[in-house]
């Protein structure tokens, strides 16, 4: 089937009741954004010394990378294990990547108290090797670089042999097909090596993710600290990734009225359960290892939590995708990625915020309207953003000609 | 299945097992980090404190901790204070609390960093703004801070604060032995000097635990056996002496290990020399390879 799909720009308008909502969240957003640099992170914020690290830091940035796992475990998968029909899902993946940590990048911004600081880590004479943070920050820093590389061949073909700037710009016209010529050539050629660093790149940051929280052993709920969350968060990201590209690729298909890729969606979801059974394990057995079964079952509100992430984000999706007409339905498909993703995210909001316990805290954390309107207005904006670039771009598969007259309603 | 992708599979396998008795391995965690014989240290001997407030004063009028502003001491009078239980917030970085004894006498109990032998707070940092210096004071350098706060996470003893208030040039707040203007050249820290009745003792810590042992053996009605810092948390420089359980007077019961050696042990033998990102690199090219002709025809359809 892959050879009819071919990436193009999808040929929709770009202002529908939806991206309005979008751009009204996205409003709403940049006022407690530029309420907030403007009077500081206390004035928007709940934030406090007990909780340094609200929802920005939860879902914006570990949810938010989390999330783009997408990208790397779907290169992985064709490039590296030259899964080549998967072919199609692949610019999707990117794309979402790219958005993701370059949102994952604002969020950070919008967190730190010394925004303007952003670059310290870089700079040798301040390296700190010890600290899992640094290597979350240089590892971000140098595969959000990768994944524009890698948009490169999107750009490239969508221009080559077409530059045409308006008016007098296009004295410049010669010029900018040159450069895209250069760009073609030579990092086109050298992909590979971008896409095996970003899957490096990408290991290496999803696992430290993890790592920040277990330098907190005496300040966490030890049914979400354990020394090898490091581990669990690689896993939790590698069994993540096809699921995103499954709810984004339906979603896509949904909003622009096409029918669900299903010939390539079914077979990669067979994949998933593999994925998702070794986090499933890993999980399981660090219990049992360190003896939290007991409570896990003891009916306190972070126990339930935990049963929750646990019982719909990994147990139930997984016994789902071990059915094939599960896989084959687009509605059972999409439910059970669905629960993956939902159930990742709420790992991410409970490892950060649920089971950490700070000390003589007086009250426990919850986001203010600020907090909740900038993290709406941000996915709104990077929604916003994906639409209007597949709509530039190509980068949606499309079913070439053939079926472009009856698209089923 | 070719003989490449079985011998391929194979050299997963083994990879795989490699990095799965690596994670085991780093459970166990470093080395802990031993004191500094010069280390200094403070000791507090709680029984004495007569929960005057002066160390809170003497602090902020203190120019190493750059107060943006200096309270009259008459600020520092008020006892009504000791109806609430206070932490160190940005503009406080010790505060003295009231609690009960069990004799109904009240105990007061100064708190302030304890300026850790193995500081959390500086593992996290991801540009070094702390430098635990020869003298055992754990310092801060707002120049180089990024304001993550990844320091206010990691601190056991949630000492440090945050100026959330601050637009443009927010700073973590924590004491920091007065080290710029005081401990640096030999002095004592403010506190300690202007304390009336001379509770708390600055000097070398093998000294002072030495000392604390000896007022524990000699007056054993007066202390309970337990000088708390000795080995919280990897030992920190500041420590209390007691009358009453620790954890009747707002201390945590705390471990001995030192969480950051379990992370940079897990840090470390995951990245010393690159290890295992080249490892990877060189297992994924080879995989690349090794699937190279595999394509599409070779994957299954449901
Ligand atoms: S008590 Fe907290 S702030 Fe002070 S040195 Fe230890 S970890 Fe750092
Ligand atoms: S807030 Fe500043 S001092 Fe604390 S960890 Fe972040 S960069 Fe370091």
């Amino acid at each position: 089937m892959s050879e009819h799909l071919k990436a193009a720009p999808v040929d929709r308008k770009i202002f529908t009741p939806g991206v309005i909502i979008l751009l009204i969240l996205m409003a709403n957003g940049l006022f407690f954004g530029l309420k907030r640099f403007l009077f500081g992170l206390g004035a928007v914020t709940n934030l406090d010394n007990y909780y340094p690290w609200g929802i920005w830091i939860t879902i914006d940035v570990a949810s938010g990378v989390a999330l783009a796992a997408g990208g790397f475990t779907t290169a992985a998968l064709v490039e590296i294990f030259h899964r080549e029909h998967y072919h199609a899902l692949l610019r999707p993946a990117l794309l979402t990547a790219m958005l993701g940590y370059t949102f994952v990048a604002l969020g950070v911004l919008i967190d730190l108290g010394r925004f303007y600081n952003i670059w310290h880590p870089i700079v040798p004479s301040m390296w700190s090797g010890h600290s899992a943070l640094f290597e979350v920050g240089m590892c971000v820093m140098a595969y959000v670089t990768v994944l524009y590389v890698e948009f490169i061949p999107v750009v490239t073909e969508r221009f080559r042999n077409r530059v045409n700037w308006p008016g007098l710009l296009s004295r410049f016209n010669a010029f900018t097909e040159w450069v895209l010529k250069i760009l073609d050539n030579t990092f086109v050629r050298v992909m590979f090596l971008f896409t095996i660093t970003g899957v490096v790149l990408s290991c290496m940051h999803q696992s430290s993710l993890g790592t920040l929280m277990v330098l907190t052993p005496t300040k966490m709920n030890s049914l979400w600290w354990t020394p090898v969350l490091p581990l669990l968060f690689l896993l939790s990201a590698f069994s993540v990734g096809y699921p995103m590209v499954i709810v984004e690729s339906m979603i896509a298909s949904s909003s622009f009225k096409r029918k669900p890729e299903m010939e390539l969606l079914s077979p990669l979801a067979r994949i998933i359960p593999f994925l998702l059974g070794i986090y499933f394990a890993a999980k399981v057995i660090d219990w049992v290892d360190r003896s939290q079964l007991g409570r896990l079952f003891n009916g306190s509100t972070a126990s339930n939590m935990c049963l929750v992430e646990f019982g719909l984000g990994v147990v139930l999706p997984l016994v789902m995708l071990l059915i094939p007409g599960i896989r084959r339905s687009p509605a059972g498909l999409f439910s059970a990625a669905l629960l993956i993703v939902l159930g990742v995210v709420f790992n991410r909001i409970n490892v950060f915020l649920t089971a950490f316990q700070p000390p003589y805290a007086e009250k426990v954390y919850f986001p203010s309207i600020g907090e909740i309107s900038v993290t709406l207005g941000m996915v709104a904006a990077l929604i916003f953003i994906y639409r209007l670039l597949v709509t530039l771009f190509p980068i949606i598969p499309t079913h070439v000609q053939k079926e472009k007259s009856h698209v089923p309603a | 299945m070719s003989v490449n992708r079985r011998q391929f599979i194979r050299n997963a396998a083994i990879a795989g097992a490699g990095s799965t008795v690596g994670m085991v391995a780093v459970r166990a965690g470093e080395d802990a980090i031993q004191p500094s014989p010069d280390a200094m240290g403070v000791l507090t001997d709680l029984t004495q404190c007569i929960g005057c407030r002066k160390c809170e004063w003497a602090c902020n009028q203190e120019p190493s901790n750059d107060f943006r502003e200096n309270k009259p001491m008459s600020a520092f009078e008020d006892q009504s204070v000791f109806q609430t239980h206070r932490r160190h917030s940005s503009d406080s970085l010790t505060v003295v609390n009231r609690f009960e004894g069990s004799d109904g006498k009240p105990v007061y109990v100064k708190s302030q960093c304890m300026h850790c032998v193995d500081p959390a707070c500086l593992s996290a940092c991801l540009v070094t703004a702390f430098k635990k210096e020869a003298n055992g004071a754990v310092s801060y350098d707002s120049w180089r801070c990024m304001g993550c706060r990844y320091c206010l996470v990691a601190c056991p003893f949630q000492v440090p604060s945050y100026e959330y208030l601050d637009p443009l040039t927010p700073r973590v707040r924590k004491c920091t032995l007065c080290f710029r203007e005081r401990t640096s050249r030999g002095s004592v820290p403010a506190c300690v000097e202007i304390c009336p009745v001379q509770c708390m003792t600055y000097g070398k810590r093998s000294d002072l635990i030495r000392m604390a042992r000896a007022r524990i053996a000699n007056y054993p009605d007066r202390y309970i056996s337990h000088i708390y810092g000795e080995h919280e948390m990897g030992g920190t420089s500041w420590m209390y002496l007691s009358g009453e359980p620790f954890e009747n007077l707002g201390f945590q019961t705390l471990p001995d290990e030192a969480p950051p050696r379990l992370v940079e042990g897990i840090q470390h033998s995951i990245f010393r020399y690159f290890i295992s990102p080249i490892l990877l690199f060189g297992l994924l090219s080879a995989t690349m390879w090794n699937f190279k002709d595999a394509g599409s025809g070779g994957t299954s359809h449901e």
